[in-house]
């Protein structure tokens, strides 16, 4: 589905994508870890086409990607809600911008409410929510476009531990129930673990190494050994890397 | 106890209270014509309000209307353009930080030759004044929209006229209203003075008209309708604000 050829990007002199190679099956997941700063929210707006690429291309289902594509959703690490639109019409934001009919704007957003159980909160405004709320309206109002690549930056790294956890069985759940695929970038281990079928684990501007994940998909999976040893296996790479 | 508290609870009510305290304490103190006392001036007001202060009042707040309603649709368009356009902004806003704080009243003769001696040149003087407020106003409301923001309009495919209705427009509103306000009580002093030249209509005439027919308790009526006016514009921006702006309350 994704094809990341040679990619670079500079911010003025700083690199913050040197030459990365990446590909990404269609209907899997792929978590992306790395340190603060390392260029993770850089590689997924690039995914997203709100960044161009310095050179290297990405190939987003055999088309090169310009600018923002119509089946691709992202969820900003900050939310990204318009603050004086209520959840009602942060939700139903992308379809009035793709001029649905106004019924179907209505029976879509009014479905996807339900499905994230925010029907109670559909008045409020962005600044009325706890972040785990809003966390749940910014996927409401990416999955509201029906989109078969989602985005996510860091969808839970603002929450507390109990709430992290819920976005991330909400997350696997949805990837189970709609038909798309999935790419976060996180600097949570467990989190990677968790919800990327395949790991990519980057140092400054750089992959490191790619995992695979053979637990992917289990939703009891953190009551289990395999997850810690998953875990261990890839804060190994993070912290060296380089010596194996 | 009571009376108190519920005049406190009402804070307009509280206002003229302590307002005509004030005045009445001035009022015996001063003990001269010159400041007539509030319960004179007001049965002055009632009566002269019918037939004579309220074409003034209603002549001058035609001109407010005017200034302000043409400012705010200039200056939020020029604002916005310049915010959101670099090269532009390098372009106009050294002009404009240039013409922003010359005094602009110095130029009363000069609009009169240009604009005639009836309401236009009046309108164009105080736009000229509050004008630069609401450009400087909208452009930096502008440029304080994150990066982020704009990403996020972006990725749901906005375009440029999008752009605008779903995020610049509603986020500069609040600042736009706050700075309409200001624009409010700026015209209204401006006015004033600009209703002292080839007038014999507008409350600023009649109540340096009355004042120079040593007539005190009409100048104080005049005032008091000149303050109710004021009042009654920023009650009106505060609806609006309520009505365009309530998430920011929210
Ligand atoms: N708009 C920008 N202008 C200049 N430098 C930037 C910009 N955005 C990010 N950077 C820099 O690029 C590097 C990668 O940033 P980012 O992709 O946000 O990393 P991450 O999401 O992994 O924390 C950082 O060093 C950051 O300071
Ligand atoms: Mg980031």
């Amino acid at each position: 589905m994704i094809d990341i050829r040679g990619l670079s990007v500079f911010y003025g002199k700083e690199k913050a994508l040197d030459d990365i190679n990446l590909s990404i099956e269609k209907y899997s997941t792929c978590a992306v870890i790395g340190p603060s700063g390392c260029g993770k929210t850089t590689l997924l707006y690039v995914l997203a086409g709100l960044v161009t690429p310095g050179s290297g291309k990405v190939i987003i289902d055999g088309t090169e990607q310009k600018g923002v594509r119509q089946g691709t959703a992202i969820v900003f690490q900050d939310y990204g809600l318009l603050p004086w639109k209520t959840v009602w019409n942060n939700v139903a934001l992308g379809l009035q911008v793709r001029k649905y009919s106004k019924d179907f704007i209505k029976q879509r957003t009014h479905h996807i409410l339900g499905v994230l159980g925010l029907e109670h909160l559909k008045d409020k405004y962005p600044s009325q929510l706890s972040g785990g709320q809003k966390q749940r309206v910014a996927i409401g109002r990416a999955l509201a476009m029906q989109p078969d690549l989602l985005l996510m930056d860091e969808p839970s790294s603002a929450l507390d531990a109990i709430t992290r956890e819920h976005i991330q069985d909400l997350v696997l759940e949805i990837y189970k129930s709609f038909p798309m695929t999935m790419v976060l970038v996180t600097h949570n281990i467990e989190e990677a673990v968790f919800l990327g079928k395949k790991i990519v684990v980057m140092g400054k501007a750089c992959i490191k190494h790619v995992l695979d994940n053979p637990y992917f998909g289990d939703m009891s999976l953190r009551r289990k050994e395999e997850f810690y040893r998953a875990c261990i296996e890839v804060r190994k790479w993070l912290d060296g890397g380089e010596e194996r | 106890m009571n009376y108190i508290k519920r005049i406190q609870s009402s804070r307009t009510l509280y206002g003229v209270l302590m307002v005509v305290l004030l005045w009445y304490a001035l009022h015996f103190t001063v003990r001269s014509a010159f400041i007539p006392s509030p319960h004179e001036t007001f049965v002055n007001f009632v009566r002269i309000f019918p037939r004579t202060l309220l074409l003034h009042l209603l002549a001058s707040l035609g001109r407010i209307t005017a200034a302000v309603a043409f400012s705010v649709v200039a200056g939020v368009s020029a604002g916005l353009l310049i915010g959101m356009n670099r090269k532009i902004d390098r372009l106009v806003s050294p002009v404009i930080y240039i013409l922003y704080p010359i005094p602009k009243v110095a130029f009363v003769p000069l609009f009169m030759i240009l604009f005639g001696l009836g309401n236009l040149s009046k309108v164009i003087m105080i736009m000229s004044i509050i004008l630069f407020q609401i450009i400087v106003t909208s452009r930096d409301a502008v440029k304080e929209l994150t990066k982020e923001l704009f990403y996020s309009a972006k990725s749901l495919g906005m375009n440029r006229p999008q752009l605008y209705r779903h995020l610049v427009i509603p986020a500069v509103l609040p600042k736009i209203i706050t700075a309409v306000r200001i624009s409010v009580g700026t015209s209204i002093a401006v006015l004033f003075y600009g209703e002292n030249f080839a007038t014999t209509y507008g409350i600023g005439y009649f109540i340096t008209n009355s004042w120079s027919m040593v007539n005190y308790t009409e100048m104080f009526s005049g005032i008091l309708g000149m303050s109710l006016l004021g009042y009654i514009l920023f009650k009106v921006i505060d609806l609006i604000e309520n009505h365009l702006c309530g998430w920011v309350k929210a």
